[in-house]
């Protein structure tokens, strides 16, 4: 019995010390960036702000293109959720409800671009995309993107067809149905909590991308908001309170879509590496 | 019969041409370009000079610039700290929390938190933290007497590699619980309990219950990761900039390519990168044996 509450006492101990380690750094972000500029470069810092300074926001918006950065990562990470979703869904159930030769290889050749590190095709897609002329337009971000994102989007939805039984398919045939309409008209309405799950993971991947859109954009009407947050220019010091202000404003619509998502994010995100 | 099974192939042929055709024109052919604009010499800001080919100048180059012999070391030394480092914590927090208790939920969303926000946020919020002159960090250790006077701790040789594997251990043990978590659910609690019954000690019950049975996922988690932290980018351009004995190969990579503008050069460093992730690749799956296929 002693034991038991000793036991209980550690676990609950270690528990609150990894919340925390984990909710800290996002508290402190938000103390700075309701902090006044002099008030950020108080010592020893303040833990609670003496008085909140919202300007910080009003900032970010006047005095920087946030809100053009918060409009392009939204267009790029919305139309590369849209793509990746149609691309891999037509896959995805070819993968996992027709016969035919070559998928063991099809699936070996998704594999290798979901370890495909991307610094290694940047310099040759920079020159691709600018002999295209398609350097500052989504194009650019959008079409990497989907790429990357195909390993995930195809995985995540040929597991999801795998779930529906064959009789399905068969009674449709059947009744008359070709392979494409029984996968349009009967299998893809069904995997929509399939395709919901894919697409946030999707977008929060595209929306979250650094390398590409820092070196395939160069005017700054183009860059997206990852890139603006780490590019914040300051005249003499780093803006410490507007890159917090930026820095809450992306974080406020994640949290938000982790919190209401959850149970799927998490299902999502280890549907591939445990089978059960 | 034999119709029916044309049909469908061709439909399937069909259905996954896109997908191969996108994968095949941003991934492969890139792959392929880079290798060949290796052997060039490429500069896009001096067009005058053309393109002439150069041969194997370039991996030369790479092969005697002490430079990318500590990028290499760098990328290995960060990618070794935090995958280890990421899957032990990850391992003793999912062991202690794979149990019902109340909230949670709340444990679960939290962690999910610093796996969603973007990296390049995370990296500003520990490069202010780090911050020598009003940093938390500095000011805490002050406070508590270990330390009499702030300290750089990302413009300093010593701390700034250290600094980059706290912001990645932050943001990716708990991906690392998640990921195990699941795993050990999965293990029926009858392997305890026979376990407990032959009067096995704790220890001796993970060693021979919950190590052997978790292996598979340990290794594609550990192959995920340590692919993903070899080509570490976000961390280290936002958090030093590559100084300090910090530079990563892509941040090298990136650095010859975009800012001096060698893309001869920079491809051959992408080609090098490729295979650097081969290799990796190719030891978690073969030697190990990953199996990360379904």
């Amino acid at each position: 019995m002693k034991s038991n509450r000793l036991e209980k006492a550690v676990f609950f101990t270690v528990l609150s010390l990894f919340l925390l380690v984990i909710l800290f750094p996002f508290y402190w972000q938000f103390v700075t960036s309701i902090k006044s500029d002099e008030e950020i470069w108080k010592i020893p810092p303040s833990l609670f702000p003496q008085v909140t300074y919202w300007d910080n926001y009003v900032r970010i918006f006047k005095l920087h293109n946030f809100a053009r950065y918060l409009w392009n990562s939204a267009m790029v990470a919305s139309l590369t959720t849209i793509f990746s979703l149609i691309v891999g869904a037509f896959s995805a159930y070819a993968l996992a409800k027709l016969k035919f030769r070559g998928k063991h290889l099809i699936l070996s050749l998704v594999l290798s671009v979901s370890m495909f590190p991307p610094i290694a095709i940047a310099p040759s897609l920079f020159m691709t995309l600018k002999q295209m002329h398609m350097i500052n337009t989504y194009w650019a971000l959008i079409l990497p993107y989907t790429t990357f994102a195909l390993p995930l989007a195809l995985w995540n939805l040929t597991a999801f067809f795998r779930q529906l039984p064959n009789e399905l398919q068969e009674a449709a045939r059947v009744d008359g149905c070709s392979f494409f309409q029984t996968f349009w008209k009967i299998l893809l309405p069904l995997t929509a909590p399939g395709l919901f799950t894919t697409g946030i993971l999707v977008f929060i991947a595209a929306w979250n991308e650094f390398l590409f859109a820092l070196t395939f954009t160069t005017e700054d009407r183009m860059r997206t908001v990852p890139v603006g947050i780490a590019l914040f220019p300051g005249e003499y010091t780093a803006p410490w309170g507007q890159i917090a202000a930026a820095s809450v404003v992306v974080t406020i619509p994640l949290v938000l879509l982790v919190l209401a998502f959850q149970r799927r994010i998490v299902a999502g995100l280890t549907a591939g590496a445990v089978k059960g | 019969m034999d119709k029916e099974a044309t049909r469908e192939a061709k439909t399937a042929y069909l259905l996954v041409a896109p997908s191969l055709i996108v994968i095949g024109v941003i991934a492969l052919f890139p792959i392929l370009r880079s290798l060949w604009m290796s052997f060039y010499a490429i500069d896009l800001t001096l067009p005058q000079l053309g393109r002439p080919f150069v041969g194997l100048a370039n991996y030369l180059e790479i092969f005697t610039d002490s430079r990318f012999w500590a990028a290499l070391w760098n990328t290995t030394y960060f990618t070794v700290i935090s995958v280890t480092l990421e899957l032990v914590l990850g391992l003793a927090i999912a062991m202690l929390v794979n149990r019902p208790f109340a909230g949670r939920g709340l444990l679960r969303a939290s962690v999910l938190i610093p796996w969603a926000i973007p990296t390049v946020v995370s990296a500003q919020m520990w490069r202010w933290i780090f911050n020598d002159k009003a940093g938390i960090l500095g000011s805490l250790l002050q406070n508590f007497k270990i330390l009499s006077e702030p300290y750089p701790w990302l413009a300093s040789v010593e701390t700034a590699r250290l600094c980059i594997i706290a912001a990645d251990v932050w943001k990716t043990t708990p991906f690392m619980v998640l990921l195990l978590l699941a795993g050990l659910q999965t293990i029926s609690p009858e392997y305890y309990e026979a376990a407990m019954v032959d009067g096995a000690t704790p220890f001796r019950r993970f060693l021979h219950v919950t190590l052997p049975l978790l292996k598979p996922i340990i290794l594609v988690a550990l192959l995920f990761r340590t692919l993903d932290a070899f080509r570490i980018f976000d961390l280290v351009y936002v958090l030093t900039g590559g100084a300090f004995k910090t530079e990563t190969l892509s941040v090298l990579t990136s650095d010859v390519t975009f800012k001096c503008s060698d893309y001869g050069q920079g491809s051959a460093l992408a080609v090098v990168m490729f295979c650097c992730i081969m290799v990796i690749s190719f030891i978690f799956i073969k030697v190990l044996g990953a199996k990360v296929e379904e």
